[in-house]
């Protein structure tokens, strides 16, 4: 519950428009269909990189700043089949990952560059029956704020909470500057991170005195049921919850046939919305996806025909051609009725 | 869909919602510096370990909630806060339930609340400085996600009257939820409890005082909780816990009442109200309730009698009062041997007769038992239990029912065996166990079952259905033969197959239609009832076998299309894509000691340590990964009670030497020909002792095709390599060991061969370690806890035949024999190179830092007729030794 207003009332309201009436498409995977251009070193770094001291590839949010075209050409791509919002590059857009690179400096460049890009994609095709929105990720860095990295020593933490905030606040800047209309935090294997995400989210709002929809994505890691951190499904819809999302979901590290059980413990007891974005199956001995699309659809077909979802899309790799799949089989379905809170 | 209804949600790993149902949620103390003098100490001496143990006995003994306050002059509170806060979010038995923050610095509130993944509770925040501190610590406390407790004290001091704490509290909650965003469930009210029973007069009302409020609290904010610090009221009594157990018991059944939901109590230390000593019970009450002016004098005079050490655990006993069905009943639920011979003599007594008694109340009994396994109430190792208390009690009708002559009414009779050339029959037995439960007659055959046998016992018993087991991969075949034998001599029983290797595709693609009768794969043994049932019942038996039939068919068709789909490549052109290890930059080591050794009774305790149990949980059909799993959501408790148990049992066995654990290893001169490995004789590598013959996968694919000959230097490269072979074994004296156990204990049973398998498994890794830093040593300074081992995050591999990266089992003939495995430690092979004892490893080493475990998948007929000329065998012969590999 927030007493600040909305940054863009009118877009807001088209958003919840759309979401009354159906269920809206997020976008696929960016990191395999970066995978698939198969960039060379020289690729990643681009000009302004070349003399670079640290191996720059495999560094796919740089290439918001290197390869532009080509992350724009992704977006436009899932745009065309009909993806209604679209994810920004920036996965490790943080402080805390580019520090691999030596590029920490960059972080809130690359944020604003990416919102930036996937901001100039989306106005390309909306048009006022078809808004299209721009969604700013903010990923779960590569450390864990509750587990320690050291198995002798279980008290020891690599990072903090005030170093989480202070690296999510950058990002999240970024990510607003560039034009960014929704915020998502996504692949949370630990929920101490994202709440340290979430409180430097409503730092900068506290800060612009105005709030964006935040959508918040979990990742449930294996057959356990459970999050890497431990935390069951339920355990952490109600450990996020008063960020007031606009929806809770999962996404990532299981097939949507797998992924089906939490969601659909989470619908069960989210008052908010509800999102999924599964990977396409599980990878196979090689590390690739191949869950075809037609396969991949007939699942999601499912979670809406059982009324568990307002938003889907895909995670790992998931191409245009899923998403498309995707799209049909949701279309005639409803969306998720929001659960109303009663008094006890 | 549903409203859901407005109820305070916190969330350590796992959720609590406060429901009405759960009456009164408990708060442990125990972990708080100002009340346990234990806990101050051990946190001011920084002894962290002990201290994480008193939070786990606080969760053990029911708390739903954790305090943890800091709060000690000695202390940096907000560094002891997050040491401890993240030391037992390591702990999953504890970090299931939420936190309560406890301190009276919000710097140190903050220090804890930037530790908690969950949703906890903070405790507490009061208007003492004024309304804009208020509101600014409130909003901070909710950026963080805890709900809040408020303490009844605002600026001009802390609230004494049941007035004053109304007045404090109600308008701290029109702050929080009008402008710092607070829903009204996530605020709980402190109104203080103060001591009672001082000596002076004014604190007698304290009690009735706090119970006024809360009673009025809960009319005014019906979704809020009213807490408080229980143990405060009876300070004057310190060292009487009888008395002082008393009080917050009498408290709390008062409070409780008017509607006090929570509370900072010690979970283990609390009587029930009923129990108390009726004297002791008035002259309490007197006290609390404020109910005459000398009270406090009288329970003084009093207390002195009642002196002890207070409330000791004691086991609940009750059920014993009940008649005797629900005490069989229960025995059996519950798994407890203890009166089932007593009773089930009682009732024996009071039936007509001996069958009467199994046919009624412990059928009814396990009939119960086994609606709760198929509800998924109750697990595996729980029902074996439930089986090993029903033997007994039918073990005691035995002789009367022989007397009685009647034979009772079964659901149908079973045959089980293990097929030839397999020992393996964990699996098997507790299929056996399973089905005798729901009432079928078990004829169990044992392991190594030849056909014949197979067909002669099951015309001779005149069984209903027929069931195989086996592990290893050639029992596939047998099971085969076995269908097709069956389907010759016209045998009309339905077939079911179940083991680790089996599986529903090559019971669909070879095994069914090899019998034109129902053949049936069964998963696992909580899946064997139902099918059992079914394929016994001359009613159901044909609609079920024209379903699987047809779901058979459909496997089949789908196999028809994958076979087309993904084409192999030829092996002229995995070779040209086999892996290139660079024998330049990784010169391999030579062993510090080469040849054949022996290392004869391995001592077990060294073993213990090596032991993966997440396998052992399988074996008990409970899916989850150590030690997670004791902590399951839904298996837990059925985990940790089998888990008891094998600890115990491990113990004994190590304790008595109940086995004997042998290892042989040779590490040998090698160096590889193609996708073969050669072994020499000696060191000058002239002559070629053995030719490990290897297989390289087929799969169209980017990366390597890899063979395990990929990880040995090549003849042609003049490079010196090394190449190892051990079998070990944990399971000898196993049958001894077996005699020792009770008769009829199945349960006892499995659990010592499951044991022996992660003895043999904890061996073989221990072994490993040992060749790695000791006997080859490449890896001398290597230091890995059991974790990283488990996770084989280590250099070099150990494969063993018939497992993916080299899956022809026959292979294990030269292995045993460069080892001369059968008389150096007693290890041999079945026709279908089955080891014996069953719990045995055996396998090769490889060293190169870029060995790998990978598997070989389908292979291609240019392959296979190559590996049969390589190993010098008909393409027959190959054929059947490689069956699962083709495609």
């Amino acid at each position: 519950m927030s007493f600040l207003d909305w940054h863009d009332p009118d877009r807001v309201q088209a958003l919840k428009q759309a979401l009354t009436t159906r269920i809206l498409l997020l976008d696929g995977a960016m990191g395999t269909m970066i995978q698939a251009e198969k960039l060379d070193e020289a690729a990643f770094r681009g000009e302004r990189f070349a003399n670079h001291n640290d191996d720059l590839k495999g560094n796919n949010d740089l290439l918001v700043l290197t390869q532009p075209a080509l992350i724009e050409s992704i977006h436009r791509q899932f745009l065309d089949v009909g993806c209604d919002l679209i994810e920004t590059n920036t996965f490790n857009a943080n402080r805390i990952s580019q520090a691999d690179y030596a590029l920490e400096e960059l972080s809130e460049e690359i944020n604003r560059e990416a919102a930036r890009l996937a901001r100039q994609a989306c106005d390309a095709v909306a048009t006022e029956e078809r808004p299209r929105f721009v969604v700013g990720v903010l990923g779960p860095t590569n450390r864990t704020a509750s587990i320690s990295p050291d198995v002798s020593s279980p008290g020891y933490r690599n990072v903090d909470f005030q170093g989480l905030v202070d690296t999510y606040i950058e990002a999240v800047r970024g990510l607003l500057d560039g034009g960014a209309d929704l915020l998502m935090i996504e692949t949370i294997f630990d929920t101490l991170n994202a709440k340290a995400a979430i409180f430097a989210v409503q730092e900068v709002f506290e800060e612009r005195q105005a709030r964006w929809p935040l959508l918040i994505s979990g990742t449930i890691t294996d057959a356990s049921g459970r999050t890497l951190s431990g935390q069951t499904a339920e355990a952490f819809y109600y450990s996020v919850a008063h960020a007031d999302p606009l929806a809770v979901g999962f996404n990532c590290a299981l097939g949507a046939d797998q992924l089906k059980p939490h969601v659909k413990a989470l619908s069960r007891v989210a008052t908010c919305l509800v999102s999924a974005h599964p990977n396409a199956g599980l990878p196979n001995e090689f590390g690739d996806y191949d869950e075809s699309p037609e396969e991949m659809a007939s699942v999601i077909g499912q979670y809406a025909r059982d009324g568990l979802i307002n938003l889907v899309g895909g995670c790992c790799g998931t191409t245009p051609q899923h998403l498309a799949a995707i799209a049909r089989a949701v279309g005639e379905h409803a969306p998720r009725a929001l659960k109303q809170e009663k008094a006890a | 869909m549903s409203p859901s209804p407005r109820h305070t949600r916190l969330a350590g790993l796992e959720p609590l919602v406060i429901t009405p149902e759960l009456n009164f949620i408990n708060v442990g103390e125990r972990t708080n510096v100002t009340g346990s003098a234990r806990f101050r100490r051990l946190i001011v001496e920084e002894k962290y370990e002990e201290a994480v143990e008193i939070a786990l006995q606080q969760v053990e003994n029911g708390a739903r909630i954790i305090d943890v306050n800091m709060d000690e002059g000695l202390l940096d509170s907000e560094q002891a806060m997050t040491t401890f806060l993240n030391l037992i979010a390591a702990e999953p038995d504890i970090a299931r339930v939420p936190v309560m923050v406890d301190s009276s610095k919000f710097s140190v509130i903050e220090a804890g609340l930037r530790c908690l993944q969950g949703k906890g509770i903070v405790n507490s925040i009061s208007l003492k400085e004024g309304e804009a501190a208020f509101l600014e610590q409130a909003r901070r406390v909710r950026r963080y996600g805890a709900a809040v407790i408020v303490m009844a004290f605002d600026e001009t001091g802390q609230a004494d009257n049941a007035e004053r704490m109304l007045e404090c509290l109600s308008r701290a909650y029109t702050l929080l939820t009008e402008q710092a965003g607070y829903p009204p469930e996530d605020i709980i009210f402190d109104p203080n409890i103060f001591p009672v029973a001082t000596g002076m007069a004014e604190h007698d009302n304290y009690c009735v005082e706090f119970i006024e409020a809360t009673r009025e609290l809960k009319r005014r904010f019906p979704h809020c909780h009213v807490s408080g610090g229980v143990s405060n009221m009876s300070f004057s009594f310190r060292g009487n816990d009888v008395v002082r157990e008393a009080m917050h018991s009498v408290f709390l059944y008062h409070a409780t009442r008017a509607g006090m939901d929570m509370g900072i109590v010690n979970a283990g230390q609390l009587a029930v109200y009923d129990d108390i000593d009726p004297e002791l019970r008035e002259l309490v009450e007197d006290v609390v309730l404020n109910r005459r002016s000398d009270a406090t004098e009288r329970l003084l005079d009093a207390a002195a009698r009642f002196k002890g050490d207070g409330q000791k655990e004691t086991r609940d006993e009750a059920w014993r009062e009940k008649p005797v069905a629900e005490r069989l009943k229960y025995s059996l639920v519950k798994g407890i041997d203890k009166f089932i011979v007593e009773d089930t003599e009682e009732a024996r007594q009071a039936h007509a007769s001996s069958l009467e008694v199994i046919e009624g109340p412990l059928m009814d009994g396990m009939n119960y038992v086994g609606d709760l396994f198929g509800e998924g109430k109750m697990f595996l190792p729980q029902v074996v239990k439930s089986a090993r208390v029903m033997k007994k009690a039918v073990a005691h009708l035995v002789p009367y029912l022989e007397k009685e002559k009647k034979v009772g009414d079964k659901k149908g009779k079973i045959l089980l065996a293990t097929v030839k050339g397999d020992v393996h029959d964990i699996g098997k037995n507790i299929v056996g166990v399973v089905l005798a439960c729901n009432g079928f007659d078990i004829v169990d055959l044992g392991v190594m079952v030849p056909t014949e046998k197979i067909l002669e016992e099951a015309r001779r018993h005149e069984v209903d259905v027929i069931g195989l087991s086996g592990l290893i991969t050639p029992s596939l075949d047998e099971m085969v033969q076995v269908a097709e034998a069956l389907n010759d001599a016209n045998f009309d029983l339905p077939l079911l197959i179940g083991g680790a290797t089996t599986s529903r595709a090559h019971t669909a693609l070879r095994i069914d239609p090899a019998y034109r009768q129902p053949v049936v794969w069964v998963k696992d043994a909580s899946r064997s009832v139902d099918v059992a049932r079914k394929l016994a019942s001359r009613q159901h038996r044909e609609a079920y076998a024209a379903d699987i039939a047809s779901d058979y068919e459909t496997v089949r068709e789908r196999a028809a299309k994958g076979r087309q789909r993904k084409p192999l490549i030829s092996l002229e052109k995995a070779r040209a894509n086999a892996f290139r290890a660079d024998f330049n930059r990784h010169v391999p080591e030579k062993p510090k000691a080469t040849g054949v050794q022996v290392i004869d009774g391995w001592p077990l305790d060294e073993l213990v340590d090596y032991i993966d149990w997440t396998p052992f949980f399988r074996t008990w059909e409970l899916a989850g990964r150590f030690p997670d799993i004791l902590d399951d959501e839904i298996v837990g408790e059925a985990a940790r009670s089998v888990y008891a148990d094998a600890r115990d049992m491990l113990e004994r066995i190590v304790k008595e030497k109940w086995l004997t654990a042998r290892a042989v290893l040779g590490l040998l001169p090698a160096q590889s020909d193609g996708d073969d490995v050669l072994l020499y004789t000696d060191e000058s590598r002239s002559e070629v002792l053995e030719r490990l013959v290897m297989l390289r996968q087929q799969a169209d694919k980017p990366q390597a095709n890899l063979c395990l000959a990929d990880f040995v230097a090549p003849k042609d490269s003049g490079v010196k390599d090394w190449c190892g072979l051990f079998a070990v074994t944990a399971g000898i004296g196993i049958e001894e060991a077996a005699a020792r156990l009770p008769d009829n204990d199945d349960y006892a049973d499995i659990m010592l061969k499951a044991l022996a398998d992660r003895l043999a498994e904890a061996l073989a890794e221990a072994l490993h370690h040992k060749v790695r830093t000791e006997y080859w040593g490449y890896a001398s300074d290597e230091s890995l806890d059991n974790e990283a081992m488990i996770d084989e995050r280590y250099r070099g591999i150990r494969p063993a035949p018939g497992y993916p990266a080299c899956p022809d089992h026959s292979e294990k003939d030269k292995l045993f024999s460069l080892l001369q495995a059968p008389d150096k430690i007693g290890m041999t092979l079945t026709e279908s190179w089955a080891m014996l004892p069953t719990a045995s490893v055996s396998g090769y080493y490889f060293g190169h830092p870029d060995a790998q475990y990978f598997v070989v998948g389908k292979i291609e007929r240019d392959q296979l007729e190559d590996y049969a000329r390589r190993q010098g065998i008909s393409i027959e012969d190959a054929e059947r030794n490689l069956r699962p590999s083709l495609g």
